[in-house]
């Protein structure tokens, strides 16, 4: 006995050893330039979802003036249009090729206006009558004109009781919708995005940050006094950072000034997708939050969580995120999985330095850098265009196609969880249920694996369903027989008719 | 000692105390009583449970669907693993007779052990059909997996509180009272091998330097 509790000891005391002297080490290190998360949210490196097909500064469009904190891109058809915020102008270009842009005209006054000097214009937008709306920040309006940039009507400082006299309306980002609605992300308000009607009437705020606040700051709030109240931080919801309106009328908008503590607890969101009522109905069906960065630590000086500064949709509801805080792209699908992320602080090609605005044009993206003052054109590369298309056959029913597109993207990228499950969704559909398993089970997708599971099972069942009774009965039948048997010779050995 | 092996009777003894873990199981105030009352367990069984108990574990990171058990590989130390039940079982082992002794305890170091793993019986016995049909259902009928499994664990805490009630002739209350300070015995035995084995490796490390040293110097 002695010997056995030496040996537990022994054990017990190496166990403890072992992790004291070789601590875990896991941890997510530098990461390659294009990269997903898995399953188990490890880095897994990528090959280039896009490449860069060219930066342009102000020389390579063709203008004599460099910009000065430019704001904010915005891409109608195959124009461009760039919020020049410090010269007071907004440009237009034209794109002419695939890495050529061609200038048409800058705009810097309107007409037929009170006051006609654009000042410091923030954002533009487009309506469906092509009615141009820019947010003229230095002048506290948003103004609608005509294609011809004849003044139409202005839109000017909410009168709610919730928002302080003394505040100067200062649009920053605007959309509008198909029926000339216009919303608009003002810095000071943060009761959500201003909504107009299309009359030019204040109509309420919409989709108002939900407060995130922990609940031992709210009892110690409770028993504050006035002036340690003054001192604490108060709960305020954060304010929109940008918006961009889909195809169908929903406003995705990004708010990436997020607490780390708010974003651990997903008590906040840093992008959402608002329907008219202003509610979050963003699909998060991806292992991990939508937020960017699984790892804060930093790295380069940078800490924190990803900044989502702006957001943008292609028309399959892919959307890509901005993170300003590592100059990164983030890619989610209509599920709010992430397909890639890219990108980095630094000077070269591909990566930024103040990264402020993200547009789209069908699926190459646009980035315009603050402090470069340079837009960087990014096209999809072989991968990355085998994943947009085998979503899009996925979408539209064709799932020999997608499979087929899938299997490209695996061989090019075996460790792309999306290929498998992708591989998987369409042999499910095709009711190749036994392979579809297998395939979500590689990637631990439970719920699919169940969806094929459940099929699978009800096939095999009604295939096996004589041999399924058969077993049943015999498994009733076989014992009970046994028994009477067994009953019957004993009977027969104490009857006394056999007694001689 | 080889010789016992030779006999017949032996198996029969080892076979009939394995099979009475199952009464105690079902009966668990009777059954441990007799236990080591009436020496109707043995060490063998006791070994043989612990074995199995392991086995079912390591089993079950395999062969548990995923669907409810996603194991991460690359981390898996098996020692580590298996480390993880049998040093908490040698703390509540020696904590539990260490402090049962001082107070009237009946039962001794290796009755509080083999009491101990005749507790775990259940933990195979749940687990083991519970991981075979882990592959047949899917996530949504999954519900019941986490209730058995928790049922298991909780079936097997109420075995080992009522053996050490049974075999140290503890009544109710005092048998909570002990198992609640067997628990802070494991505590602070974890606590005192923590500072022992960071005092034995610092102790180490600076002989080490020091050999560094003179080669160096030398």
């Amino acid at each position: 006995m002695k010997n056995k509790f030496l040996r537990f000891g022994l054990v017990a005391a190496g166990a403890i050893f072992a992790s004291l002297a070789f601590p875990m080490t896991a941890q997510a290190g530098e990461t390659n330039y294009t990269y997903v998360y898995d399953y188990w949210e490890d880095v897994q490196e990528c090959p280039d979802t896009y490449t860069v097909a060219r930066t342009f500064t102000y020389l390579d469009l063709g203008l004599e003036k460099n910009f000065k904190n430019p704001e904010s891109l915005y891409v109608h058809g195959n124009k461009l249009y760039v919020c020049d915020t410090g010269n007071n102008r907004i440009v237009i270009f034209e794109r002419v090729s695939t890495d050529e842009f061609k200038f048409i005209e800058e705009i810097t006054s309107i007409k037929g206006s009170k006051i006609n000097e654009l000042n410091a214009p923030a954002d533009i937008a487009i309506g469906d009558d092509g009615s141009i709306f820019i947010a003229d920040r230095g002048n506290s309006r948003i103004v609608k004109v005509d294609s011809e940039y004849n003044y139409l009507m202005e839109f000017v400082k909410p009168v709610d009781s919730a928002i302080p006299d003394d505040l100067i309306f200062n649009p920053d980002k605007i959309v509008c919708d198909t029926a000339g609605r216009v919303y608009c992300s003002a810095s000071g308000i943060n009761k959500g995005l201003v909504k107009y009607e299309a009359d030019g009437e204040f109509s309420g705020f919409v989709g108002a940050t939900p407060v995130a606040y922990n609940i031992t700051d709210y009892l110690w709030k409770k028993f504050a006094s006035q002036e340690q109240r003054a001192q604490m931080e108060s709960f305020v919801p954060t304010e929109y950072d940008n918006v961009f309106i889909d195809k169908d009328g929903f406003i995705y908008a990004c708010a990436g000034g997020q607490k780390e503590e708010d974003l651990d607890a997903e008590t906040v969101d840093a992008v959402r997708k608002l329907n008219m009522l202003g509610s979050d109905i963003l699909v998060r069906n991806g292992d991990y939050p939508v937020y960017g960065d699984l790892y804060w630590s930093g790295g380069g000086g940078i800490t924190g969580p990803s900044y989502f500064k702006d957001v943008t949709v292609f028309d399959n509801d892919i959307f890509v995120c901005l993170d300003q805080n590592r100059g990164r792209l983030f890619g989610y699908d209509d599920q709010g999985r992430l397909i890639y992320a890219f990108g980095g602080n630094g000077n070269m090609d591909g990566y930024f330095r103040k990264p402020v605005s993200l547009e789209h044009m069908d699926y190459d993206l646009l980035v315009l850098d603050q402090l470069d003052c340079a837009i960087t054109l990014f096209i999809p590369t072989e991968v990355g265009n085998l994943i947009y298309t085998a979503m899009d056959q996925f979408d539209h029913g064709q799932y020999d196609e997608a499979q087929a597109s899938w299997e490209q993207v695996k061989a090019l990228n075996g460790n792309y969880s999306l290929a498998y499950i992708g591989i998987g969704r369409s042999l499910l559909r095709k009711e190749q249920y036994k392979d579809a398993m297998e395939y979500f089970e590689v990637k631990y997708d439970d719920e699919n694996y169940s969806r094929a599971f459940a099929q699978y099972r009800k096939v095999w069942v009604k295939n096996n369903i004589g041999w399924i009774v058969a077993v049943i009965l015999a498994l009733f039948l076989i014992p009970l027989g046994i028994g009477k048997v067994k009953q019957i010779r004993h009977e027969i050995d104490i009857a006394d008719i056999f007694k001689v | 000692m080889f010789k016992a092996l030779t006999k017949k009777e032996t198996y029969i003894r080892y076979l009939k105390s394995l099979k009475f873990s199952l009464y105690c199981m079902t009966h668990p105030l009777d059954g441990f009583w007799d236990l080591t009352h009436e020496k109707r367990g043995t060490y063998a069984a006791a070994n043989t449970i612990l074995f199995i108990t392991l086995l079912t574990r390591i089993l079950k990171l395999r062969y548990t669907s995923f669907l409810f058990l996603t194991v991460y590989w690359e981390d898996i130390n098996i020692f580590l693993y298996i480390a993880s039940i049998l040093f908490p079982l040698a703390l509540w082992v020696v904590g539990n007779w260490g402090l049962t002794t001082l107070f009237d305890g009946k039962g001794r170091l290796g009755q509080v052990y083999m009491a101990t793993c005749y507790g775990m019986a259940p933990y195979p016995i749940i687990q083991i059909p519970l991981m075979i049909v882990s592959n047949f259902v899917t996530i949504e009928e999954g519900q019941f997996y986490s209730v058995l499994s928790v049922i298991s664990l909780v079936y097997c805490a109420f075995l080992i509180i009522t053996a050490m009630g049974q075999i140290h002739d503890f009544g109710f209350g005092k048998n909570i009272l002990f198992t609640i300070a067997s628990l802070f015995a494991m505590l602070v035995m974890v606590f005192i091998l923590m500072i022992f084995f960071s005092m034995i490796s610092q102790g180490v490390a600076y002989f080490i330097s020091i050999g560094r040293e003179l080669m160096f110097r030398i």
